[in-house]
């Protein structure tokens, strides 16, 4: 079978070796290319493995939500919670913040969004966001009593001097998008769960 | 170089004799940093850089291996086994302040290095394969020492670990994946630090690969100096050794006086003490910055505030930073003057004393201060000059400028004649 596409001619000596088939392509050639890919593919096979152990482990990708009671927070107070091993921050806006965040045009914003769209609703005075800046992930200050809000009374990120309102809306410096809201949920008047 | 007047090597005694015919190391010693390497009689001290940045990566090798005997890179213990190490190991506190002064001189030696080839073109033919195996050698060393200033898991070990591969997360599409791959987890934690630790210990022997690749890409046209006139006679060379083994020697001596004023009397200078402070993975301290030998890269990084077109600033400060290295790749290219030697550059001077040089300053106090005016603006002035140096003034000024008489060879630059020059080429070599 190995030789059915061989010409008859092959013992001349100007095919001798050649093994030309009538398309004028060499066997050998396919012999080679086959072997290439096939040591490419194993190659694919061991990187693979050597790359993906350094993606998130089982016990890292298996987080799960956290509850956050909000209770206790007055008007004008933070807390930090631990959210994937990230700070979240939880607000409740007093009533000049709240009217300071609905006096900006929207459309006038770096990443358009109102007050209303980053709180839910019945809730508007409550703010929770990561408090992980948007640009290269710093914890912006704000937070705490006595920290830098910033120019526009809400976050500011000392890494990079990103500046965000009081809806934690970038504002100024380099950061691209406003601090990012996570999916939670209230469970009751009082509880919120994060995740 | 084998210049034919390079002495040969003759072993003297039948050990040497023997391992001369089966593997002859001792001839390839002899031929690379002994009396079988000729070198231009007048280097001047901007010579002595790459030896002592030879050393350094010893010592940071040296102790690196010591310390790893007694730190543990989990994010539970890291920074208790750093204290550890200052408090109990047998002389552990001199091991680390040792690692961790050598690390900043490291970079004082090797920023030196960088300049001495920038005034004296040492990146021009025939050596632009030393200047670019020396560029990734620069890359492998930020790589090495970001990694290992996470390991005490301080404050800034901690911050300066997510801001920095927050840089990848800027990247469109993929930056996000690739962040946390390299963090192993959504904010740095156990995984990154344990992968950080197994690459700080991998990086500094890549590196010393690269250094072989160096000194054997510079030993093929020989060492530069500084008129940037080639080698003609061998009355323009001494060997290597006994006459720059000994000068290299002193200026180690000098530099080793140095870093130990510092290791014993201010090992703190030049560290960040909110290090000293276990990472808080809830707070960002009010004001963080990276080691000073990252400033002027970290003050380009921050220049760039506004969208620029239908890039964000995000992604194009990142640009900026890495590109402000990466263009040294192609600086050969770009400088076509066919004078080396800055000294001879009448306008070229000008611009690397008066612009270059003051640039580099300003980028280096914008990256240590806040991020507030007036740096913000003279960060980003500064960077724009960055810029424009090596991509329209470096190329216009080698094409305008009338370089001013040079010697006819290192001889006549040192002795002030040159018997060859008046007799011709054919004379027998000068004394």
């Amino acid at each position: 079978m190995a030789n059915s596409t061989v010409p008859a001619d092959s013992a001349d000596p100007a095919l001798h070796g050649a093994e030309t088939g009538d398309d004028g392509v060499r066997r050998r050639d396919f012999i080679n290319i086959a072997a290439v890919s096939a040591l490419g593919v194993g190659g694919v096979f061991v990187l693979l493995p050597l790359i993906s152990q350094m993606a998130p482990s089982a016990d890292v990708l298996a987080e799960s939500s956290t509850d956050v009671d909000v209770s206790l927070i007055e008007p004008g107070q933070s807390i930090k919670e631990i959210f994937r091993k990230q700070p979240l921050f939880v607000r409740r806006l007093t009533p000049a913040e709240i009217a300071e965040a609905n006096a900006v045009p929207t459309g006038s914003l770096r990443d358009a969004q109102s007050l209303a769209d980053r709180t839910k609703e019945g809730h508007g005075d409550l703010l929770v966001t990561m408090g992980v800046c948007t640009h290269l992930g710093c914890v912006p200050l704000g937070a705490a009593e006595g920290e830098n809000k910033g120019e526009y009374g809400g976050y500011f990120c000392p890494c990079h001097g990103s500046h965000y309102d009081t809806a934690g809306r970038i504002r100024k410096g380099p950061a691209p998008t406003n601090l990012v809201v996570p999916d939670y949920e209230f469970t009751s008047d009082t509880v919120i769960r994060v995740g | 170089m084998s210049f034919p007047w390079a002495k040969q090597y003759t072993p003297t005694n039948g050990f040497m004799r023997f391992m001369d015919e089966k593997l002859p190391l001792p001839r390839l010693v002899y031929n690379a940093v002994g009396a079988g390497y000729p070198v231009p009689r007048n280097l001047n001290y901007m010579w002595n850089f790459g030896v002592l940045a030879g050393f350094c990566l010893v010592l940071q090798i040296v102790t690196g291996v010591v310390l790893a005997m007694h730190y543990a890179a989990n994010a539970q213990v890291a920074f208790a086994t750093t204290e550890h190490i200052m408090r109990d190991v047998n002389w552990g506190w001199l091991m680390r302040y040792m690692h961790a002064n050598g690390a900043s001189f490291f970079f004082i030696v090797i920023y030196l290095h960088i300049f001495r080839g920038f005034f004296y073109s040492s990146y021009k033919a025939p050596r632009e394969m030393i200047w670019i195996l020396g560029v990734v050698i620069f890359l492998l060393l930020m790589a090495t020492a970001f990694l290992g200033y996470v390991l005490p898991w301080g404050q800034m070990s901690f911050w300066g670990a997510k801001v920095i591969t927050g840089l990848f997360g800027a990247i469109p599409l993929v930056g996000e994946p690739i962040q946390v791959w390299l963090l192993g987890g959504f904010a740095p934690d156990n995984a990154a630090l344990n992968r950080f630790f197994s690459l700080h210990f991998l990086l500094p022997f890549v590196t010393a690969g690269v250094v072989i690749l160096h000194i054997w890409a510079l030993h093929i046209p020989g060492s530069s100096n500084p008129t940037g006139v080639e080698i003609k006679s061998e009355s323009d060379t001494v060997p290597f050794h006994p006459y720059y083994t000994a000068k290299d020697g002193f200026g180690l001596g000098v530099f080793l006086i140095l870093l130990s004023i510092m290791v014993f009397f201010l090992p703190n200078y030049l560290g960040h003490p909110d290090n000293y402070i276990e990472a808080n993975p809830l707070s960002t301290p009010a004001l963080i910055v990276p080691e000073w030998y990252f400033w002027p890269f970290y003050a380009i990084l921050r220049a760039f505030t506004m969208d620029f077109f239908f890039i964000p600033a995000k992604l194009m400060g990142v640009l900026a930073m890495f590109s402000a290295i990466l263009i040294w790749f192609i600086l050969p290219w770009l400088d076509r003057s066919p004078v080396r030697s800055g000294h001879y550059r009448p306008l070229f001077r000008k611009f690397f004393w008066f612009g270059l040089i003051p640039a580099m300053l300003v980028l280096f106090i914008c990256g240590g201060a806040p991020p507030y005016e007036p740096y913000v603006m003279l960060s980003q002035a500064a960077t724009a000059y960055y810029f424009l140096h090596f991509l329209v003034i470096l190329p216009i000024v080698s094409k305008i400028e009338t370089p001013q008489p040079m010697p006819y060879s290192i001889t006549e630059a040192v002795l002030g004649s040159d018997k060859k020059a008046v007799l011709g080429e054919n004379a027998s070599p000068a004394v």
